[in-house]
C-alpha cells in the first residue's frame, strides 16, 4: 500500500498543500524541510530540535532513554517534529511512506501558522533562533575547553541551572519593572494620595519605603536574579545562567500552547488532506495516520486529541450553536472561522480551555479528576454536573507553567547575612519534599548563602532549609518572629 | 512567504552527525559514578550472586535525576476516560511505570531508573577505587600459554590469503606516480595510458605473531561450616563474601578456579548448587575443613604453579576439643595460602551461644591471615575492603625479602 517517494514528489505535494494552505487563509514564513533518518531524528529530539545546542549529559541521558524506548517499541518517533524560527525548520524520517509525508507537511505548515501568529511567540525572535542557539552552544563549548574552566565547574553551573530553569515569571506579555521602576512605583505607593482639601486637613505624614531591600517585590525569575545579585559569581558563571534562562524562555511558549499547537496544527491537516483530492489508498492511509495521532489517551490527556476537540467544538459553537448556547451567550456574532482564527492569535493552553472547554464537550470526552491514595490512582471526580468545573479546574493547574510550582524570592539579604528567603505559592499542592532538598542544594550552590523556603507540607506550614551543614525543615515557623529578627 | 525548501538525505551527514555522543558518555560516567557510591547496597543484592558473568543485572540508579521543583502526591491529574469512568475507580498502580502521567508530566518517578550493565562491569566498578594490593605473584606461579596469533606489521612475502590489497594497491600507485614523475616524457607521448602492472614489490603481506601470555593461575577455596547452627541469613552473608572474594579474584588472574568444601563433623568438597543450599545438622569440627582444603591443594593445587586464596565462614561455634587441631590446620594453610581468611558471623539478634573463634585466632601469627566478624549485610563491603588490605600489608611487608 505504501508508495515509494523521491524529492520531487514531496515538491509536488508541498506546493499542493501550499495553495490550500493560502486558501484557507493560515499565514505562514516560509519553510524548510530536511530528510532525515531515525537516528538523526532521535539525535534532534534529543537536542529539543535544535541543529545546534550545547552539550550537556542530560541531553544524552534523554538520547538513551529515547534511543531504548524505540528500540523496543515502547514508543515510535514522532512523524515530524518542527521547531519555532524563520525559516521555520521541520524534520521529516526517511522511512516514512509518501502519504505520511504528505499529512506531515499539511500538519507542519498548521505549527508554522500557529508560531507565526499567536501572541505568546511575538517576542522569541525566530529569524534569530538557529544562529543563538549555536553561538550559546560556542560560548558554552569554549568555557568547557578553557582549562581554567573545564567541563566539571561548567556542569556544576548547568545541573543547577537546569534546575531552575522553569522557575520564571510566567506573563511575558507585562512588562517587568526594573529595579529602578520598582523603586519608583515603591515610593509612589508610600505617597500619601491626593487630597483636594489638603489646605483644611491636617498634613499626612508619609513614611519612607525601605528602597534597600532586595527584591523590592517577589521575584519569579531566579536565574536572573542570582546572576545580578550574587557578587561571588564570574562572568562565564553568570553568563551560563544566563544561557539556560534564555533558552527555557524561548521554550515557555511552546510549553504554554502545546494543546492548542497540536490541535490547531491536527484540525489543519485534517481540512487540507480532505481538500487535496488525494488517490483511496493515500486516503485510506491518512485516515488511519490520522486516527492514530488524534485518538485519546486512555487515563491520560493527549494534546492532539483535546486539541483537536475543542478547537471543533469553538467552531461548532459559533456555526450551529444549540438553542441553549444561544440563550445564554446570545447570537454569534461571528463566523466560526473567525472566531477560531482570532483566538489562535489571542489565547494560550489555559485561557483557551478555560473559555471553550465546556460542561458538555468534557463529557463528550469522559474527563475526569484522579489523585494518588495510598498505592493506587483512584479517581476523585468525573465531568457531571455537580464536579465538572473541580475536573476543570484540575485540568488548568496541568497545563503549561500551571504545572510548576511559584516559587518566589522574598528577601536576598535575609536576617541581614545575605541568606535567601523564598516563598512557595502554595495552591493546595504540595512540594516533592526529595526534589526540594536537592534543589535548595542548587539554589544553595549559585548563592553560596543559606537558603530558606516556606512552603506548606500536608496542611502545616513549614521552613525548609539548605546550608552548608545541609538539608534542615523547621516545623511550624512563626513569622512574627521571623519579621521581628529583621529589625 | 518564500519557496519551501527541502533539503534531502544525505548519508555521509547521517554518518558524522552522532552529535550527542560526547553527552551519551558523560551520562554513562555520571551512572558509574553513581553506582560505585551505592555500591555497598547492590553488593548486598542478592540476585547478584552466584551469577554468570555475562547474566545483566539490574541496578537502581540515584543520583542522576535531574531535580526541579515539582509536585508531590497530593495534586491530581486529569485524564480521559473510555465513557463510562465512576468516580472511586482504581486507574492505575502507584510505582508502576507505565501508570498515568499527567499533561504537563509534573509527576517525578518517571526519573527513577534502573540501568542495565553486566556482573562483569560491575565487578570493574567496583575494584577500580579500590586501592587493589599488588597481589604477589611468583613467577613460578605463571605459566607460558600460547593463546592466539595476532597481527603485527607487514611482510613482502606470505600466503595469498593474507596479502592485504589495499597497502598492495597503494604501493602501486606510489611506484606508478614516480616512474612517471622521473621518465614523463617518454611514457606519455601517445596520450594513451599504458599499462602498469603490478610488481613483487607491490605486494604487502600481513605478518601474524602468535601471542605468548603469561597464564596467572588462581584458586579460591571456600570453606563454609554447614551445622546445624548455620541458618539460612548466615549462609547468606557468607555466600555474599564468597562471591566478592569469587569475583575480585577473577579479575586478577586468568585461570581462576573455585572449589567449595562444606563441613560439620566431616568436611566434604561439594558443587557450588549444593555448597549454598544444602544445610546439614550436628556439631562442628572447623579443622575437618581446613584438613580437607590442605588435601585438595595437595592434590590438584601445587602451590608452585597456583595462587590460593582461602576463607572460610563459620558461626564459631567450634567444638572445644577441636580448636587445637583446627589452630595447627589453620597455621598450615598459612604457610600454603597468598591469602586465608575466617570470617565468623554472627547476625545481631541472633542470641549470644556458643563461644567465638576470634579469640582462639587472635594467637595465630601469620600476616596473610585476616579474622573478622561480619555482622549484617551492610558489614560484607567494608570487610572485604579491610580483608584485600592485609595482603597489601602482607606483600609491602614480604619485599624486603
Amino acid at each position: 500500500m505504501t508508495r515509494s517517494w523521491c524529492m520531487k514528489d514531496l515538491e509536488h505535494w508541498d506546493a499542493r498543500i501550499r495553495e490550500k494552505v493560502e486558501e484557507f487563509g493560515l499565514t505562514c514564513c516560509s519553510q524548510e524541510f530536511e530528510v532525515c533518518d531515525h537516528e538523526q531524528m532521535l539525535g534532534y529530539m534529543a537536542y529539543h530540535g535544535m541543529p545546534a545546542h550545547y552539550p550537556h549529559w542530560s541531553y544524552g541521558k534523554s538520547y538513551e532513554k529515547l534511543k531504548t524506548l524505540y528500540d523496543y517499541g515502547v514508543s515510535g518517533l514522532p512523524y515530524e517534529m518542527v521547531i519555532n524560527a524563520n525559516p521555520s525548520l521541520a524534520y521529516l524520517m526517511r522511512g516514512n511512506s509518501l502519504c505520511l509525508q504528505v499529512l506531515t507537511i499539511a500538519h507542519v505548515y498548521g505549527h508554522n501558522d500557529f508560531f507565526h501568529n499567536n501572541f505568546m511567540f511575538r517576542s522569541t525572535r525566530p529569524e534569530l533562533t538557529i544562529g543563538n542557539f549555536k553561538l550559546r552552544a560556542d560560548r558554552i563549548r569554549s568555557y568547557v575547553e578553557n582549562p581554567a574552566i573545564g567541563l566539571n565547574a561548567v556542569e556544576q553551573i548547568l545541573d543547577a541551572a537546569h534546575a531552575l530553569s522553569m522557575q520564571c515569571r510566567r506573563h511575558s506579555a507585562i512588562r517587568k519593572l526594573s529595579h529602578r521602576d520598582q523603586q519608583k512605583r515603591a515610593e509612589d505607593a508610600a505617597l500619601p494620595p491626593h487630597d483636594p482639601f489638603h489646605k483644611i486637613h491636617k498634613t499626612q505624614t508619609c513614611t519612607a519605603p525601605d528602597l534597600k531591600r532586595l527584591p523590592l517585590e517577589p521575584e519569579e525569575d531566579l536565574l536572573l536574579f542570582i546572576a545580578e545579585y550574587n557578587p561571588y559569581l564570574t562572568e562565564w558563571q553568570k553568563d551560563l545562567l544566563h544561557i539556560v534562562h534564555e533558552e527555557a524562555q524561548y521554550f515557555m511558549p511552546q510549553i504554554e500552547t502545546k494543546i492548542m499547537n497540536e490541535g490547531w496544527a491536527s484540525f489543519w491537516h485534517h481540512r487540507i488532506m480532505n481538500s487535496l483530492d488525494l488517490p483511496e489508498d493515500m486516503h485510506i492511509e491518512f485516515l488511519v495516520h490520522h486516527n492514530q495521532v488524534i485518538r485519546p489517551h486512555q487515563g491520560e490527556i493527549n494534546p492532539y486529541h483535546l486539541g483537536f476537540s475543542v478547537w471543533h467544538d469553538i467552531l461548532r459553537q459559533y456555526d450551529s450553536p444549540s438553542a441553549a448556547e444561544i440563550n445564554h451567550h446570545g447570537t454569534p456574532d461571528k463566523s466560526g472561522l473567525q472566531k477560531i482564527f482570532e483566538v489562535r492569535e489571542t489565547d494560550r493552553d489555559s485561557s483557551f480551555l478555560r473559555r471553550f472547554l465546556g460542561e458538555q464537550l468534557m463529557r463528550d470526552l469522559d474527563m475526569f479528576a484522579y489523585q494518588r491514595q495510598q498505592n493506587e490512582y483512584v479517581v476523585t471526580a468525573v465531568a457531571d454536573e455537580e464536579h465538572w468545573d473541580n475536573v476543570k479546574n484540575s485540568l488548568l493547574k496541568n497545563v503549561g507553567m500551571a504545572a510548576q510550582p511559584v516559587i518566589r524570592i522574598l528577601d536576598a539579604d535575609f536576617s541581614l547575612n545575605r541568606e535567601m528567603l523564598l516563598e512557595h505559592e502554595h495552591d493546595g499542592r504540595d512540594l516533592h519534599l526529595e526534589y526540594v532538598e536537592k534543589t535548595l542544594a542548587y539554589i544553595y550552590r549559585l548563592w553560596g548563602r543559606k537558603v530558606l523556603l516556606r512552603t506548606m507540607l500536608g496542611g502545616r506550614s513549614r521552613q525548609l532549609t539548605y546550608d552548608e551543614a545541609g538539608f534542615g525543615q523547621d516545623d511550624s515557623h512563626n513569622p512574627s518572629e521571623q519579621a521581628a529578627s529583621r529589625t | 512567504m518564500t519557496d519551501t525548501i527541502f533539503r534531502p538525505y544525505s548519508e555521509s551527514d547521517a554518518l558524522r552527525s552522532d552529535r550527542s555522543a560526547s553527552d551519551r558518555v558523560r551520562h554513562r560516567q555520571k551512572v558509574r559514578e553513581a553506582i560505585r557510591e551505592n555500591i555497598a547496597d547492590i553488593v548486598a543484592e542478592e540476585s547478584i550472586i552466584g551469577q554468570s558473568q555475562d547474566k545483566v543485572i539490574k541496578v537502581p540508579i540515584r543520583g542522576i535525576k535531574e531535580y526541579r521543583f515539582v509536585f508531590g502526591d497530593n495534586s491530581s491529574q486529569v485524564g480521559t476516560g473510555d465513557g463510562d469512568t465512576q468516580p472511586g475507580q482504581v486507574i492505575g498502580q502507584a510505582g508502576d511505570k507505565s501508570g498515568p502521567g499527567g499533561v504537563g508530566g509534573n509527576q517525578p518517578g518517571m526519573d527513577y531508573y534502573e540501568t542495565e550493565i553486566t556482573l562483569e562491569e560491575l565487578s570493574d566498578i567496583m575494584f577500580e577505587d579500590l586501592e587493589l594490593p599488588d597481589m604477589e605473584r611468583k613467577k613460578l606461579r605463571e605459566i607460558p600459554v600460547e593463546n592466539a596469533r595476532k597481527r603485527k606489521g607487514f611482510r613482502r612475502v606470505g600466503v595469498r590469503v593474507h596479502l592485504d590489497m589495499k597497502r598492495t594497491a597503494i604501493s602501486r600507485i606510489k611506484r606508478r606516480i614516480a616512474s612517471h614523475a622521473t621518465r614523463a616524457s617518454s611514457t606519455l607521448q601517445d596520450g594513451e595510458e599504458k599499462r602498469f602492472p603490478f610488481h613483487r614489490d607491490d605486494l604487502n603481506y600481513r605478518r601474524l605473531v602468535t601471542d605468548v601470555r603469561m597464564q596467572s593461575n588462581a584458586v579460591v577455596i571456600c570453606i563454609m561450616d554447614t551445622s546445624g547452627s548455620m541458618d539460612t541469613m548466615k549462609k547468606y552473608l557468607a555466600r555474599s563474601f564468597f562471591f566478592l572474594l569469587h569475583q575480585f579474584v577473577r579479575t586478577r588472574y586468568s585461570n581462576v578456579e573455585v572449589v567449595f568444601i562444606s563441613h560439620h563433623t566431616q568436611a566434604r568438597e561439594v558443587s557450588e548448587e549444593e555448597f549454598f543450599t544444602k544445610g546439614d545438622s550436628g556439631g562442628t569440627m572447623i579443622s575437618s575443613g581446613y584438613n580437607k582444603a590442605l588435601e585438595v591443594i595437595e592434590q590438584r593445587y601445587h602451590p608452585s604453579l597456583w595462587n590460593i586464596y582461602a576463607f572460610h565462614c563459620s558461626d564459631g561455634d567450634n567444638w572445644e576439643q577441636d580448636n587445637a587441631a583446627a589452630m595447627k590446620s589453620a597455621s598450615d594453610l598459612c604457610e600454603l595460602c597468598n591469602l586465608f581468611g575466617y570470617g565468623e558471623i554472627k547476625p545481631l539478634n541472633s542470641g549470644d551461644y556458643g563461644e567465638s573463634m576470634l579469640h582462639l585466632f587472635e594467637n595465630l601469627r601469620a600476616s596473610n591471615f585476616h579474622a573478622l566478624m561480619i555482622e549484617n549485610k551492610e558489614d560484607i563491603w567494608p570487610s572485604f575492603k579491610a580483608f584485600l588490605s592485609r595482603e597489601r600489608e602482607t606483600s609491602v611487608a614480604r619485599e624486603p625479602l
